[in-house]
């Protein structure tokens, strides 16, 4: 069994940057407003955007007659199907190949869901460009459409994806865009279980919200190669699927990515193919940025999903059978279709033990609705909602504490799950085991936090109309995915004993620039400031698959912490020399190389001495990192709600969440990592969710109507970072990012079932739904 | 007259406005609103997140009061003092408020938060040492989705703080 203190011969406490609350690089000039995101420079010449969307759920596009648009004073450009390449390609951002299906075209003659893509305008003027795109006119032959999943499946349904060219979608004719089955089977199903409970539960379409709207500018640097400045999570996925959309070779394309105003996956998607079509076309710079309104419905938004759990139990509190069955909506493209369905179930099954048996069956469904994506949480958000109300109902069967029933079947230190193997994203995924987990600390710091046992008896006794309850859920996630996800960063030194750190990861607001910064600088023994940080150009920095899967902080710091490690040796040659030592007598401490007896040199003398005296040489390295595993960080969620059962109101009174992710880099940062999420996931809980009319139409695409949590409606969010050290992370570190978002729903519908005895199956808990289920709990 | 405008060729109107306490002349269209106009002429500070008067990025300080940008028409700020980000503080040299938000951990991805401090001076302009109630009413306009309001409220606190000792001294 791994040791769960520090091993690797190094200890947290004797850590100078890392694990400190350093500031982020980037605030200052972010809270001074410098322009710094991709809508801030201004470029001379610039052609407005704007698309033409589909008014249609299903429809052909019959005849297309742009000649009206065309003469719009100011129009420089319409781009129809027939201008652009037919390339069959995948909008998910992810590492190559793909594993979503290819069913997406720039511009197609037939379209899926209401707010496809029709046509394209690049004009002088943006009122120009609108003015044009009205006057687009389109003849639709409009077909059946279908919006809910299980009719797509059914024989005689509409088929979505009809065209010959797309390629791997499992099973067309039925809608299916993904469909993954795994049963591990050890005996007769639910022959040893004493108690056997079998539920659905639901989410509806959500959406990010990032507060920056998708923005590109496409324009044309001194070779005529296309530069595009856009807010993305993946800049050198960008860079490949617009090469390959636009039938363009990769050395054309120059991805920049500035400050970026959240992301939260929606910024995985690769969109900007048009405007990079329309700069090609028109040989001008042209910026192309979504409305709110298309924000929503024309980006990308979590997969709807209905997760049908069945599990089985012993009076004792063994787990003896889990099945999971997942149906996601996946709206008119495959985006993430697999990989996202494929989490819901390897991200959440491992969680407790399951003694004899473990099915999923997963199936991603086209319909004509708005397209998923990626979605911080990543399918556990839609797994965990199921799986954690779950361990809630069977420990309430069995007559057992529903922690102490966690508490006895959590995955431990040194133990797998058969589910590691067999699914991975998008393929097999590989065998592991827990090397590190602070799970039992978790979860007696938040009983403690949030008074549970006193809470649960006090609880137990109320009456009149307003009633409380707490309620609690434990969490995984991963640490990007093994061996898919690659990063690499490059150091070299300056003069003054300062160094460039250049990194591909995709900093979208998270504070990785930052910690990629302190890991550096820990290993070089500087100060953070000392780093200097260029991220997410693909002509200057090396690779990195981009920000996504709770990647960064575990594989880019992988890279950053390598690529240090080979910086600091070729320093420690130059100081050996300088000093007369060998360098193994030799360290890296307070921007001084240092001998034991206390000789020393600064490191500008190191670099002055490199660049001009001995052996001349620029002392500079790259190095790249990926994971064997994905070591999980974990969480324990609890929450105190208070339901007013007779108007259905669920207040949150307090929520407490403690996050083990290792080593905190940047515990600030950490924390406000899990604070962001948890209130995502809260507003998920409690009013989130995009409607549609009976023909697919949008009805809330605003934030006036959709509504997110604001400052006074945000219940207190209490985080407490859980200190553990994961041997396989850079200084013991794990992942932050994503967990913290799953656990509101399970653990407010399982809080507002103690306060009131109503199960909530279907998000969100709006007051008609919590009066619907108390009435139904009374009728019981 | 004081709200005298003059209308210009190629159909814009010249507003005379303070922009951080320096006074300028600035063309604008008819139907441009104050965020467009001043985006237009430089200030990026002051950001679009919806348009529509629902988020907040766009907040800036117009005679002594916060104002939606999206939803104020640039031409009804003629004679006019304005404070955008820019008029707080720079890199150089931030405001308290500025200082307060970094040090707090609260600026994520950022782009709300000059709406936010905007929001923010004005409540400690009014209320200088305002309650966590008073304070979250007074972010409740300008939405964040990276950090849950958590640290920013942390960071009123702590610049209301700051600067009731710097009145002190």
């Amino acid at each position: 069994m791994t040791d769960l203190k520090p091993g690797n011969g190094m200890n947290a406490e004797e850590l100078k940057v890392v694990n400190k609350p350093v500031r982020k690089q980037d605030a200052l000039g972010l809270a001074c407003g410098e322009p710094v995101f991709a809508d801030d420079q201004e470029f001379k010449g610039l052609l407005h955007a704007r698309l033409l969307w589909s008014p249609h759920a299903h429809a052909r596009i019959k005849k297309i007659d742009v000649s009206a648009a065309l003469k719009v004073p100011g129009v420089k450009a319409v781009l129809t199907y027939k201008d652009v390449p037919r390339v069959p390609h995948t909008t998910a951002g992810q590492g190559y190949p793909e594993p979503s299906p290819y069913d997406t075209y720039t511009l197609d003659n037939k379209v899926r869901y209401v707010g496809d893509r029709v046509a394209a305008v690049a004009a002088e003027t943006l009122e120009a460009a609108q003015e044009a795109v009205s006057r687009i006119k389109v003849d639709y032959e409009v077909l059946p459409a279908v919006l809910d999943p299980f009719e797509a499946m059914k024989d005689g349904a509409p088929v979505i994806h009809d065209e010959p060219d797309s390629r791997n979608i499992p099973d067309a004719k039925r809608n299916i865009a993904a469909k993954f089955d795994f049963e591990v089977k050890n005996g007769e199903w639910f022959k040893e279980a004493d108690h056997v409970l079998e539920h659905s539960w639901s989410i509806p379409y959500l959406q990010h919200c990032a507060l920056e709207p998708h923005t590109s500018i496409a324009y044309f640097d001194n070779f005529g190669r296309v530069v595009l400045r856009t807010s993305t999570q993946v800049p050198f996925h960008v860079r490949r699927i617009v090469a390959q959309a636009l039938k363009l070779p990769v050395k054309k394309i120059r991805v920049i990515k500035p400050r970026i105003g959240g992301g939260f996956g929606s910024k995985q998607e690769v969109l900007e193919d048009i405007v990079a079509a329309l700069a090609l076309k028109t040989r001008r710079p042209v910026k192309l940025e979504y409305t709110r309104k298309e924000t929503f419905v024309s980006s990308r938004t979590r997969h709807p999903a209905v997760c049908r759990m069945k599990a089985g139990v012993k009076s004792d509190g063994t787990i003896t059978d889990a099945e999971m069955e997942i149906t996601l909506n996946t709206g008119a493209y495959g985006s993430h279709a697999l990989t996202v369905m494929m989490c819901s179930g390897s991200h959440t099954i491992p969680m407790y033990k399951v003694k004899n048996n473990i099915r999923f069956v997963g199936r991603s469904v086209y319909t004509n609705l708005p397209v998923a994506g990626a979605y911080r949480g990543y399918g556990a958000t839609q797994g965990f909602f199921a799986w954690e109300c779950m361990m809630d109902m069977l420990a309430e069967r069995i007559g057992m504490d529903p922690v102490e029933f966690r508490r006895k079947n959590y995955i431990r230190l040194g133990e797998g799950s058969p589910v590691f193997k067999a699914m991975g994203e998008g393929r097999e995924g590989v065998e592991q085991v827990i090397t590190s987990t602070g799970l039992f600390e978790a979860i007696q710091k938040g009983a403690d936090e949030i008074k549970w046992a006193e809470k649960r008896a006090k609880y137990a006794k109320q009456s009149g109309p307003v009633r409380r309850g707490v309620g609690a859920a434990c969490m995984m996630q991963g640490s990007g995915i093994p061996e898919v996800d690659m990063a690499s960063a490059t150091i070299k030194m300056n003069e003054d004993g300062s160094f460039n750190l250049l990194v591909g990861a995709a900093d979208l607001g998270t504070g990785s620039d930052t910690i990629l910064a302190q890991i550096a600088a820990e290993v070089l023994g500087v100060k953070t400031e000392d780093i200097v940080v260029t991220s997410s150009d693909t002509d200057v920095t090396p690779f990195d698959v981009g920000a996504y899967a709770s990647s960064t902080t575990f594989i880019s710091g992988g890279a950053a912490k390598k690529a240090a490690e080979k910086v600091r040796d070729m320093v420690l040659a130059v100081g050996a020399k300088i000093l007369d030592k060998k360098p193994e007598e030799l360290r890296l401490e307070g921007g001084r190389v240092v001998a034991a007896d206390g000789a020393s040199c600064a490191l500008s003398e190191v670099a002055n001495t490199s660049l001009y005296y001995y052996d001349q040489h620029q002392i500079c390295a790259t190095a790249s990192h990926y994971g064997h595993t994905s070591p999980p960080p974990f969480q324990a969620n609890f929450a105190e709600v208070e339901v007013d059962t007779e108007t259905g109101k669920v207040r949150v009174l307090d929520y407490v969440s403690c996050v083990d992710c290792g080593t905190a880099i940047n515990p600030q940062l950490a924390e406000g990592q899990n604070d962001g999420a948890v209130v995502n996931g809260i507003s998920h809980t409690l009013s989130e969710e995009m409607e549609f009319s009976s023909n697919g139409t949008p009805l809330n695409a605003s934030f006036r109507r959709y509504k997110i949590l604001s400052a006074a409606d945000t219940p207190p969010v209490r985080t407490f970072i859980i200190p553990t050290w994961e041997p396989n992370g850079p200084f013991g570190a794990k992942s932050v990012s994503e967990i913290g978002i799953n656990g509101p729903l399970p653990a407010i519908a399982n809080a507002i079932y103690a306060a009131c005895g109503a199960r909530l199956f279907d998000a969100p808990f709006t007051p008609d739904r919590v009066l619907a289920a108390i009435k139904k709990a009374g009728k019981r | 007259m004081k709200n005298e405008i003059l209308e210009t060729k190629d159909g814009l109107f010249t507003v005379t406005v303070m922009v951080n306490g320096e006074k300028k002349e600035l063309p604008v269209r008819n139907s441009e609103s104050l965020l467009d106009a001043l985006r237009r002429h430089g200030w990026k500070g002051t950001k679009k997140g919806c348009d529509t008067g629902d988020c907040g990025s766009c907040t800036v300080i117009l005679n002594g009061r916060p104002v939606l940008g999206c939803l104020t028409p640039a031409v009804t700020a003629h004679n006019g003092e304005i404070t955008t980000i820019e008029g707080l503080g720079s890199v150089h040299e931030p405001h308290p408020l500025q200082e307060a938000f970094v040090e707090a951990g609260a600026v994520q991805c950022g782009f709300c938060i000059p709406g936010m401090i905007l929001s923010s001076k004005h409540l400690l302009d009014n209320n200088p040492m305002p309650t966590e109630a008073e304070i979250r009413k007074a972010l409740d306009g300008n939405l964040c989705r990276c950090t849950g309001y958590v640290k920013q409220v942390e960071a009123v606190k702590k610049a209301a703080a700051k600067m009731a000792r710097g009145r002190k001294k």
